[in-house]
């Protein structure tokens, strides 16, 4: 297969062509644009739709009616743009409907500015709508991850019936890397039959997330945990390098997960053991191999481009068996490999 | 080895094409590259630049902050870049905009007056490739088939009819060193 070299944003938006998008509606922010430009000149070459919705929640909506009718569907934004689909998100959850959303991260809070930025992580792990939900939430590291993740993150949206997220930044959405694209997916082995594509010959479909007798939503809730309960058991994805001998842990995702990788390579060379864990997909979160490494005596380092928030669910996967240390800068910086070298050379 | 490259200069300078060429070039090459742009709030008629990593390993940090390659186009992006460059890296600036007043003597430096050059050719425009071929010459980081390949990759095909001037202003700025 030929290599190409391709901005994250393209990556992403072809990959998601290629793993049967036909439905995208947006509506422009920095440091996504190039997601809904490429998809402007590229749906309708494979008879999809691409919609500049006059906002980001109807952008959501057509998204969860396009997803209820049993197209693979998608939207895409960054920080500010997502917080506005929340209201949405949480609909499609509760009515389950497949669909892909993602999150190109900025600076906030507010709006911010147009740095990158991990302090969405909150947001796309626990809710960030109301109600008990939960995403299916992959952290791409490689603009090749945008491309893999993204027909992965339809896959897993189907198969489950829930919304999942590509969380991805500002300089993974801007940085270009070679790739090799998929074949396009053929349409015909997707079947949904629960999809409200008109009766025919069959029962009523109905989706809807409404339960207002207290014993619907008792049992609607019951079935999105007993799924989530599912995911958890089958879906954690996460890469590790260098750990068996490791000391110290470095715990990262996405571009956090670069830096450290070098800030590791400067350590090693200086003779310190020194291993790195990058959870994938960030909901269901790798808590069991963090849990097998404190066993096995290694300390963490989390690093983040935000002040601290995927360090709570280290914290709580270590769960005192062995130490947890942070280094994180606060949005509208970036970390240097060198202020993380220099933090694990205070550590070790 | 792995090469930390920052191209930096004005909006329209063409920075952001020489450090997409190098990369590509890399790719071309069998090496692991990335190539991430920065550009500041100032963007128009500000600095730009990008940071490009060339390297037998898998790429770290795509974001650098201690590079030790340095082309520099304009007097912001030298006075940025040259307490930065590791000791022992390359700095090439563009001499015909940039006036040096602080040296350093750890460095490799190579004065190019990259719009003389370009102008000579007939296209001021090409002044980002001569300041390229300098700094290629001296590091090696890919070679000038390498960017002949990248720039049928990287130009549109409208704008291939000037690939012979790009690759001309490429060889004028390697005999310069």
């Amino acid at each position: 297969m030929e290599k190409i070299m391709m901005k994250g944003n393209e990556a992403l938006a072809e990959g998601a062509i290629r793993a049967g998008c036909r439905f995208f509606a947006g509506y422009p922010i920095t440091p996504q644009n190039e997601v809904p430009e490429y998809m402007s000149r590229r749906m309708p070459e494979v008879d999809g739709v691409f919609l500049q919705a006059e906002s980001e929640v109807s952008a959501i909506n057509m998204v969860y009616g396009a997803g209820g009718a049993g197209c693979r569907a998608m939207t895409s934004s960054s920080s500010p743009g997502i917080s506005l689909k929340q209201e949405g998100i949480s609909y499609i959850a509760c009515a389950q409907v497949p669909c892909v959303i993602v999150n190109v991260a900025r600076g906030g809070p507010g709006l911010g500015g147009l740095t990158s930025s991990q302090a969405d992580y909150f947001q796309a792990t626990k809710g960030g709508g109301h109600g008990d939900y939960r995403l299916i939430v992959f952290s791409p590291g490689t603009v090749q991850e945008m491309v893999d993740l993204i027909g992965l993150a339809f896959d897993k949206a189907d198969e489950y019936r829930n919304p999942a997220m590509i969380l991805s930044d500002a300089i993974m959405g801007q940085m270009m890397e070679p790739v090799v694209l998929p074949e396009m997916r053929d349409l015909q082995q997707i079947n949904k039959p629960w999809a409200t594509t008109g009766m025919k010959n069959r029962g009523q479909n109905l989706i809807n997330s409404l339960g207002l007798l207290p014993e619907d939503l008792v049992r609607i809730n019951q079935e999105l945990q007993e799924k989530y309960k599912r995911i958890e058991a089958n879906e954690v994805r996460y890469a590790v390098e260098d750990v068996d001998d490791a000391d110290l842990v470095l715990v990262a995702y996405g571009t956090s997960s670069r830096i450290a990788r070098s800030a590791m390579g400067l350590a090693r060379k200086e003779g310190k053991k020194v291993g790195l864990l990058r959870p994938i997909t960030l909901w269901p979160f790798p808590k069991q191999p963090l849990a097998d490494l404190a066993a096995a005596g290694k300390r963490f380092l989390v690093v983040e481009m935000s002040v601290g928030q995927m360090v709570e669910d280290v914290i709580l996967a270590v769960n005192d068996r062995s130490k947890v240390d942070f280094f994180g800068v606060p949005n509208g910086a970036v970390p240097t490999v060198r202020q993380v070298y220099n933090r694990i050379m205070e550590i070790l | 080895m792995t090469h930390e490259i920052i191209c930096a200069g004005f909006g329209g300078q063409g920075v952001m094409l020489i450090g997409q060429l190098i990369a590509y070039a890399g790719m071309v090459e069998g090496k692991n590259v990335s190539w991430v742009p920065s550009y500041g709030p100032e963007m128009r008629g500000g600095t730009a630049n990008c940071s490009v990593v060339v390297s037998d390993e898998p790429v770290g940090s795509p974001v650098i902050s201690e590079p030790n390659g340095v082309i520099a186009m304009n007097q912001p992006s030298l006075e940025r870049f040259l307490p930065v460059v590791k000791p022992g890296g390359v700095l090439v600036y563009n001499s015909s905009l940039i006036t040096m007043k602080e040296t350093r003597d750890d460095l490799h430096i190579i004065a190019v007056p990259a719009n003389e050059l370009a102008t000579e050719l007939g296209n001021s425009k090409v002044s980002n490739l001569v300041a390229l071929g300098a700094f290629l010459q001296k590091t090696n980081v890919v070679t000038a088939d390498g960017i002949e390949k990248a720039l049928e990759k990287v130009l549109p095909p409208h704008r291939h009819k000037l690939i012979p001037l790009n690759l001309e202003a490429l060889r004028k700025g390697m005999a310069l060193v």
